[in-house]
């Protein structure tokens, strides 16, 4: 038998987490956490607030480390990767955007300058990401601090694009945003993982984005594990009473 | 007025000696000062006096020692002079970090990066100035390297207050900027470059502005003891320059090297944001 949370045939999970618990000020967020993240297109971490949601996701590029415990990224622990090349590979977007001084085409410039000379050889044409996210070249010469708080997370996500990166983590990337605006931001980021062949790991507490954009759902509660399967299946026919209270919150 | 100066010993210079007698009658200055104070409620009353009483018996004793230094003519007694206003002016520099928990690593770190940046800044400032300008004689001379090491200190010692004061709470406003730089795979030293930058800008604009006013808004302290004490005041407007010159790189040398050593202690070898900003 599996343990609940890990995929269940040979293929190697994207990242797993084995035994992670994590300690803050006293606190403990993350009780010895296994789980697996497969390789799919958009995964969502779901679950009440306190959950662990940030807290886990932000263990997948090492923005944090945890207190105990062993990240892995595909099969290999998370510490063997230079810090800066895991970064790059595995984008990571703020749940508020911080938009760095200067132009929408400053903020992109950093990522690739800080990528090296590998970066710049490899960067696609600034208005191609832009057009990814749905903005128009216009917007290069704009000052970033002037943006809506919608554009900024656009222009977040388009920075963290121009490392060319495997992954995205989205840490509740629509919270702060008006429901037409973020529904908006979910399609443009739904269609990214066929466009760009990445996959998109995103933090939400709005549970139709998880069950519209989602092909694989994990759900947390109070720091543990409670249940991970397909979406479809979760949204369905889940098999643990609390997920099926939680999620049917969504309607 | 005029009986009160007759009355004094007028030394060889021409200076109007300061009799115990003086300082009791300029202490009525301090009872304006108390009776304002009560007058506006402002309860300074007692802090006016401890402080009065606390500067005179400081500012005897150290009239004292200085006799001492002065006459005892060892280099040791004048460098180990020095490392006590060193260390004095580290421990004002890192109490005055206050607000935040403190934690017993993290005051350790800033003590050591502050008595080592202000170490480096001063010191180097001093050896320059009493060797290469003034070439004093002996090269240990008191009467130079104590009041100058002691006006390189004080300043180096603000700078360091206010940078590392500056630093940490530009790095906890600017939270979200700095790990947005980490998550690109910026390294520490370039996350932080923003706050950092500011925070030695803020530590350095006073230097800047007493270069700016100095001579047209006040006269210094130094050179007006020098006028006082019957120099001509062209000498000592060139005591000033050199005095001036060698805050602002005293000052300039201790506070970078305070924020770019400081600033590594807020991140952890993986090029992560500590959880807590600390001290």
């Amino acid at each position: 038998m599996t343990t609940p949370g890990t995929v269940p045939d040979d293929t190697t999970p994207l990242f797993s987490l084995h035994d992670v618990s994590q300690e803050r000020g006293g606190a403990t967020i993350l009780h010895g956490l296994t789980v697996d993240v497969p390789h799919a297109a958009i995964t969502a971490l779901v679950g009440p607030s306190g959950a662990g949601k940030t807290s886990l996701l932000r263990l997948l590029n090492r923005l944090d480390d945890p207190t105990s415990g062993e990240v892995q990224l595909e099969g290999k622990p998370i510490t063997s990767y230079a810090i800066g090349a895991l970064r790059r590979r595995v984008g990571f977007v703020f749940q508020r955007p911080a938009m760095f001084a200067g132009t929408v085409a400053d903020n992109l410039h950093v990522a690739v300058e800080l990528g090296g000379a590998d970066a710049a050889a490899k960067a696609l044409p600034m208005e191609r990401i832009l057009a990814a996210v749905e903005l128009s070249a216009d917007y290069l010469n704009r000052d970033a601090a002037r943006l809506s708080g919608g554009e900024q997370q656009r222009v977040s996500i388009a920075r963290a694009l121009m490392t060319r990166p495997d992954v995205l983590l989205l840490d509740e990337p629509t919270s702060a945003l008006d429901p037409e605006v973020a529904d908006r931001l979910l399609a443009t980021v739904a269609r990214l993982p066929k466009e760009y062949g990445i996959s998109v790991i995103m933090v939400t507490h709005r549970l139709h984005e998880a069950r519209e954009a989602s092909t694989w759902t994990i759900m947390l509660e109070g720091g543990r594990l409670v249940e991970a399967g397909p979406t479809s299946e979760l949204f369905t026919a889940a098999r643990n009473a609390r997920t099926r209270a939680y999620l049917a919150t969504a309607d | 007025m005029l009986l009160l100066q007759a009355a004094h010993a007028v030394s060889d210079a021409g200076t109007i000696d300061v009799t115990w007698t003086d300082l009791a009658l300029t202490f009525a200055l301090i009872l304006v000062a108390v009776g304002l104070s009560r007058w506006q409620q402002l309860g300074l009353e007692r802090g006016f006096v401890v402080g009065a009483v606390r500067a005179l018996v400081q500012l005897v004793a150290v009239g004292y020692i200085l006799i001492y230094l002065f006459t005892a003519e060892h280099w040791w007694l004048v460098l180990l002079a020095l490392v006590v206003m060193l260390l004095s002016a580290t421990s004002a520099a890192v109490q005055r970090r206050r607000g935040a928990k403190r934690v017993a690593g993290e005051r350790r770190a800033l003590w050591t990066i502050s008595g080592t940046s202000m170490l480096v800044g001063s010191g180097v400032t001093l050896a320059y100035v009493t060797q290469l300008v003034l070439r004093v004689q002996p090269w240990y001379e008191p009467r130079y390297l104590i009041p100058l090491f002691g006006m390189i200190v004080g300043n180096a010692m603000n700078g360091a207050a206010l940078a590392a004061e500056r630093l940490a709470s530009e790095l906890e406003s600017h939270r979200g900027e700095v790990e947005a730089y980490l998550a690109l795979g910026a390294t520490p030293a370039r996350a932080a470059a923003e706050p950092s930058r500011r925070a030695m800008y803020a530590a350095l604009i006073p230097s800047v502005n007493g270069l700016m006013t100095v001579g047209l808004v006040q006269l210094p302290g130094m050179m007006t003891g020098q006028i006082l004490a019957g120099q001509s005041p062209l000498l000592a407007v060139r005591y000033q320059i050199v005095v001036m010159f060698m805050l602002a790189g005293g000052t300039a040398m201790t506070t970078v090297m305070m924020v770019l050593w400081y600033r590594r202690t807020f991140f952890t070898a993986a090029s992560q944001l500590a959880a807590r900003v600390p001290v």
